[in-house]
C-alpha cells in the first residue's frame, strides 16, 4: 500500500486523570475507506482515545490531525461539526418517536415556523436509503429490530460531511444475521470512502470487518497492524501485553505453580448447570462443580464470563436450562432464591453492586446471612460483632474497627469485606466475579490464597479472572469462553496460559 | 446512659439544637410562651399546643422516613389524610343525636383498611411497576383528594358522636390523647425497624437497590411494604385530623401535609438520597416546624407573610445541618485563630 495521507492523526496523545495515566503518548491513524479496529483489554484506554477524539475530553497533550489540519474538539457537537460522528454503545434514541423523528431530533426541518413533517420524511428516506434501507419512517422507532435501531442510530449521526465514523460497541445486542446486514452497511460506507473506527469485544467481528488493528494496553500503544498480518493468536497476546514466545515457556512453569492437590476423585458434585442460556447474553452452556474444586472461567473481556455468572446466580433470568445444587433441582429466579440454595456471589462490579458504602462494616459483613436468616430471626448487634470480627481476624481486613465506614477501606480491603458477606452465609458454591481486579498486587495474591483455602476447606469456587495467570493460578478446571460461548474446558494437564489462548484464537 | 460522645456523633443533636434555638428565642421574645395552666385537670399552654398540633405531621413523619430511606418519596400522604376523614366521617355519619352509623371502632378500622389499601397502591407502583416514586404517588395525591369527596359526596361532613372526639381533643393523664398515639406509633416504628433486621435493609435499598439484590436482599418486598406503612400512618394521622375537628373536609383535610412531612425528615437529619434515616430525628424536625408556626403567629405575623419567616427559618436549619457548610464555618474559625 502506498503511504497516503491520514484523514485522522492522532499523535503521542497523553490524558490523565486524577490518580491514572488513561493514556500514555498514544498514536492512531485512519485512512480513507478504512474500517479501523480498536482493541484492547479493560482499561486499556479505548474509550478514552475515542471520547479524546469526540471531544467528551481534551487531551493533556499530543495533537490531532485532521485531514492535515490540526484539531481541538472541546465538546461532542464541536467535533460533529468537524466531521467526526460517533454512534455510541447504548442507542441514544427515543423509541416512543417515529424514525424519522430520532433521525431529525433537534434540528427538524422548519417551513413557515413549524416542522415541515413531508420534508423530514423525505431527507430521512434519502439517508437511510444510503445504509441500504428503506422502511417506513413514520412508523415509531420501537416496532423495528433492534439492528434496524442501531442503523437509525447510524443515520441520525451520519451526515454528507461526515469523514469519519465511529462506532462504539454497535453488535453487542445484535444475533447473527443483524450483525451480517450492519456489517454490509459498514461495508457500502467503507466503499464511499468513509473511515470508520469500529470497537468491540467479538475477536471474530475484527476480522471479518475490519481492515486494519490498533492494538492498546493499559493506556500506552502496542502497535498498529493490518488485520491479514496478524494471526489472532497474536492479537490476542498483545492485548494481554505477552509475548508468544513467553506463553509457551510458562507451560512447565505454570505446571509447577498450580497446587494440584485438591483434585479429588471422590468429590461430590455441587452444582450442575444444563443447557442454561439466554438470548442476546450468552449461548446455552453446561458447567458441573465439585466440592473443592476451583472452577475457573477464562476469556476476553466480553467474553460472557459475568454473563455467565449473572445467570447461575439468578441475577438475569435465563430463558433456558436448569440449574441443580447438591443434586437437587434448583428453582432459581433470584439472587435471593440463589442464595437461600446455597450459592454466594460477588460481583465484579464493587462500587455498584456490592459494597455499601455508607453502611459499617459489620452492617456490609452481616447483611447477606440477615437476608438469608429472614427479618425476624434479627441477629443481634452483639453476635452480628462477633462475626464481624471473626472475620475480619481471618480475613485481615485492614479496619480500624467493625463500627468503621466501609468507604473509609481500600479497595482490596472493601473487596475482603465483600467476601466476608458470603463467607458468613457459609455457601455451598461461592462465584467470584473478578475478586482481584482494581487491587493492589498484595491483595491479590492474599485473596488467591484464600479462594485456594476455601476449596481446601471443601467449598466450591467458580472464579473469574480477566488474568490468565491468575486463572492458571487456581483453578483446578477452566472453563475457556469466547464471543458468550462456552468453547472448550481445561483441566489437568492441559491447564496453561498458552492453552487458554489457543482455545480462544482456534475459532469454532 | 447516653454520652457525650455518641450524641455528638449521633444525627439527632442538631435538629434538637434548632428545637431548642427557637424555644430560647421564645423563651425572650415571646411573653408567656412557656407558661403551663391546669384547668379542669389537663395541662394547657403553648408547649402542649405545639405537641397536639403537630401529632399528624409526626405521625406522616414517620412513614416518610422510611420512605425517603429508601431512596424515594411520598407525595400522596396528604391526600391520604383526607381519605382516611373521608372514610371515618362517612361510617360513623352525621346523625346530630351522635349515635354512629356503623360502631365508632369499626369505622376507625375500615378507614385504616382503606388507607393502607392506599400505601398498597403506592407500593405496588414503585416496586412492580418500577415507576419513579414521585410520579407513582403523584397519581394518589391527585386522585386521593376525588376519592375523599367521593365518600362525603363532596361536602364537608360535621360529626356529632361524641366518644369519637377523644383522638384529636381527649386527654389522658394530663395529656393529649394524640400525643400517646405519636409516642406509640413512634416506638413502634423504632423497635420493629432497629430490632429486627428491617432498619438495616431500608437502609440498604436506599444506598444501593442492586447491591442489595444481589446480596440477597428482596428489595421489591422491601419496598412495597415501606410506602404501605407510609399510608397507614397517614391513615392515622387522617383519624386524629378529622377527630380534632369533628369533621371531614375532602379539599382541605391534609392539603399541603405532605410537605411539612417531607421537610420534618429532611430536618431530622435523613437524607433524601435515601440511606441512614432517623425517626427520632424527623419528629424533631416535625416539632421543630410546628414550634415555628406557633411563634411565627404568636408573634402576630400576618398569616400571608409567616411562610416567608418559616423558609428563611427552615432554610437556616437546613444550612445548619450540612456537614460541608459546618466544616467550612469550622476552617474559617480556625483560620482566624491561626492567624490571630
Amino acid at each position: 500500500m502506498t503511504e497516503e495521507i491520514p484523514v485522522l492523526s492522532m499523535k503521542r496523545i497523553t490524558k490523565v486523570f486524577p490518580g491514572v495515566k488513561a493514556l500514555s503518548t498514544v498514536d492512531f491513524r485512519l485512512f480513507k475507506s478504512e474500517v479501523h479496529a480498536i482493541m484492547g483489554q479493560n482499561g486499556a484506554g479505548k474509550s478514552t482515545l475515542v471520547k479524546v477524539l469526540t471531544g467528551v475530553h481534551q487531551q493533556d497533550s499530543g495533537e490531532i490531525l485532521l485531514e492535515g489540519r490540526p484539531i481541538r474538539p472541546d465538546s461532542p457537537l464541536a467535533a460533529r461539526k468537524l466531521g467526526i460522528s460517533t454512534v455510541y454503545q447504548e442507542i441514544n434514541l427515543c423509541p416512543n418517536l417515529s424514525v424519522a423523528e430520532n433521525i431529525f431530533a433537534g434540528r427538524q426541518p422548519i417551513r413557515f415556523g413549524r416542522i415541515d413533517w413531508k420534508e423530514m420524511a423525505r431527507r430521512s428516506e434519502e439517508i437511510l436509503k444510503r445504509l441500504n434501507l428503506v422502511i417506513d419512517v413514520t412508523q415509531i422507532l420501537s416496532s423495528y429490530s433492534i439492528a434496524i435501531q442501531q442503523l437509525v442510530a447510524i443515520a441520525r449521526v451520519l451526515d454528507i460531511s461526515s469523514k469519519i465514523l465511529i462506532l462504539d460497541e454497535p453488535t453487542s445486542s445484535l444475533d447473527e444475521t443483524e450483525v451480517e446486514q450492519l456489517f454490509k452497511v459498514i461495508r457500502s460506507l467503507r466503499n464511499e470512502g468513509l473511515a470508520i473506527i469500529f470497537i468491540t469485544h467479538f475477536l471474530d467481528q475484527t476480522y471479518q470487518i475490519a481492515d486494519r488493528i490498533t492494538v492498546l494496553k493499559n493506556g500506552e500503544f502496542v502497535g498498529e497492524f493490518r488485520t491479514e498480518t496478524l494471526p489472532k493468536l497474536d492479537l490476542i497476546a498483545k492485548m494481554l501485553g505477552k509475548e508468544l514466545s513467553e506463553f509457551n515457556y510458562a507451560v512447565e512453569k505454570d505446571q509447577r505453580k498450580r497446587p494440584l492437590a485438591f483434585a479429588d476423585k471422590d468429590a461430590k458434585n455441587v452444582l450442575t448447570v444444563k443447557d442454561l442460556g439466554l438470548r442476546g447474553s450468552i449461548a446455552p452452556f453446561d458447567l458441573h462443580l465439585n466440592e473443592g474444586e476451583v472452577l475457573g472461567l477464562a476469556g476476553l473481556l466480553g467474553s460472557g464470563r459475568t454473563e455467565m455468572a449473572r445467570l447461575i446466580f439468578g441475577i438475569d433470568g435465563a430463558n433456558q436450562g436448569e440449574i441443580q445444587v447438591k443434586g437437587k433441582k434448583a428453582a432459581i429466579k433470584s439472587p435471593q432464591s440463589a442464595m437461600m440454595a446455597g450459592m454466594g456471589f460477588c460481583s465484579e462490579d464493587r462500587k455498584n453492586e456490592g459494597i455499601f458504602l455508607d453502611l459499617t462494616v459489620r452492617e456490609n459483613i452481616i447483611l447477606a446471612l440477615q437476608a438469608k436468616n429472614g427479618i425476624f430471626k434479627y441477629i443481634t448487634t452483639r453476635k452480628q460483632l462477633e462475626i464481624a470480627d471473626e472475620m475480619i481476624k481471618s480475613l485481615a481486613i485492614m479496619t480500624p474497627s467493625a463500627n468503621n465506614r466501609a468507604g473509609q477501606l481500600s479497595g482490596g480491603n472493601q473487596q475482603k469485606v465483600m467476601l466476608a458477606r458470603w463467607l458468613a452465609t457459609s455457601p455451598i458454591v461461592l462465584i467470584l466475579d473478578e475478586p482481584t481486579r482494581g487491587i493492589d498486587v498484595g491483595a491479590k495474591l492474599e485473596i488467591m490464597e484464600l479462594i485456594l483455602d476455601l476449596s481446601r476447606q471443601g467449598m466450591g469456587v467458580i472464579f473469574i479472572s480477566s488474568e490468565f495467570e491468575e486463572v492458571v493460578r487456581c483453578s483446578s478446571r477452566i472453563a475457556v469462553l469466547r464471543d458468550k460461548v462456552k468453547v472448550a474446558e481445561l483441566d489437568g494437564e492441559n491447564i496453561s496460559e498458552a492453552s487458554i489462548m489457543h482455545t480462544i484464537a482456534g475459532g469454532n | 446512659m447516653i454520652s457525650w460522645k455518641s450524641l455528638r456523633r449521633s444525627n439527632i443533636l442538631w435538629p434538637l439544637i434548632a428545637l431548642g434555638v427557637l424555644l430560647l428565642f421564645n423563651l425572650f421574645f415571646t411573653p408567656h410562651f412557656f407558661r403551663l395552666e391546669i384547668k379542669e385537670g389537663h395541662l394547657f399552654g403553648n408547649l402542649i399546643d405545639i405537641l397536639k398540633n403537630g401529632a399528624p405531621i409526626m405521625l406522616l413523619s414517620i412513614g416518610m422516613t422510611l420512605v425517603i430511606a429508601t431512596h424515594g418519596i411520598d407525595i400522596s400522604v396528604g391526600s391520604v389524610v383526607a381519605v382516611s376523614a373521608g372514610a371515618v366521617a362517612i361510617l360513623i355519619g352525621g346523625d346530630l343525636a351522635g349515635n354512629p352509623k356503623y360502631p365508632i371502632a369499626v369505622a376507625m378500622i375500615a378507614a385504616l383498611l382503606v388507607c393502607t389499601a392506599a400505601g398498597m397502591w403506592n407500593g405496588m407502583l414503585v416496586s412492580r411497576v418500577r415507576m419513579q416514586p414521585i410520579i407513582a404517588t403523584l397519581i394518589l395525591f391527585v386522585a386521593g383528594r376525588g376519592i375523599a369527596m367521593l365518600f362525603t359526596n363532596s361536602l364537608q361532613l360535621w360529626l356529632y358522636a361524641k366518644p369519637f372526639a377523644i383522638l384529636g381533643q381527649g386527654y389522658v393523664l394530663g395529656l393529649p390523647f394524640d400525643i400517646y398515639i405519636v409516642a406509640f406509633v413512634l416506638l413502634f416504628t423504632y423497635l420493629f425497624t432497629r430490632r429486627t433486621a428491617v432498619g438495616m435493609f431500608i437502609e440498604a435499598v436506599g444506598i444501593n437497590p442492586t447491591a442489595a439484590r444481589l446480596s440477597g436482599i428482596n428489595a421489591n418486598n422491601i419496598l412495597f411494604w415501606v410506602y404501605t406503612f407510609s399510608g397507614l400512618c397517614a391513615g392515622i394521622a387522617g383519624l386524629i385530623v378529622c377527630s380534632t375537628v369533628m369533621n371531614a373536609d375532602g379539599n382541605n383535610a391534609g392539603r399541603l401535609f405532605e410537605l411539612d412531612a417531607i421537610l420534618a425528615v429532611v430536618l431530622g437529619g435523613t437524607s433524601l438520597n435515601g440511606g441512614k434515616f432517623y425517626l427520632f430525628g424527623s419528629v424533631v424536625g416535625a416539632l421543630i416546624i410546628q414550634t415555628l408556626t406557633t411563634t411565627i403567629y404568636a408573634f402576630g405575623v400576618p398569616a400571608d407573610v409567616a411562610p416567608v419567616v418559616k423558609a428563611f427559618v427552615v432554610w437556616a436549619v437546613c444550612l445548619l445541618q450540612s456537614q460541608r457548610f459546618r466544616s467550612r464555618i469550622a476552617r474559617v474559625f480556625v483560620r482566624r485563630e491561626a492567624s490571630a
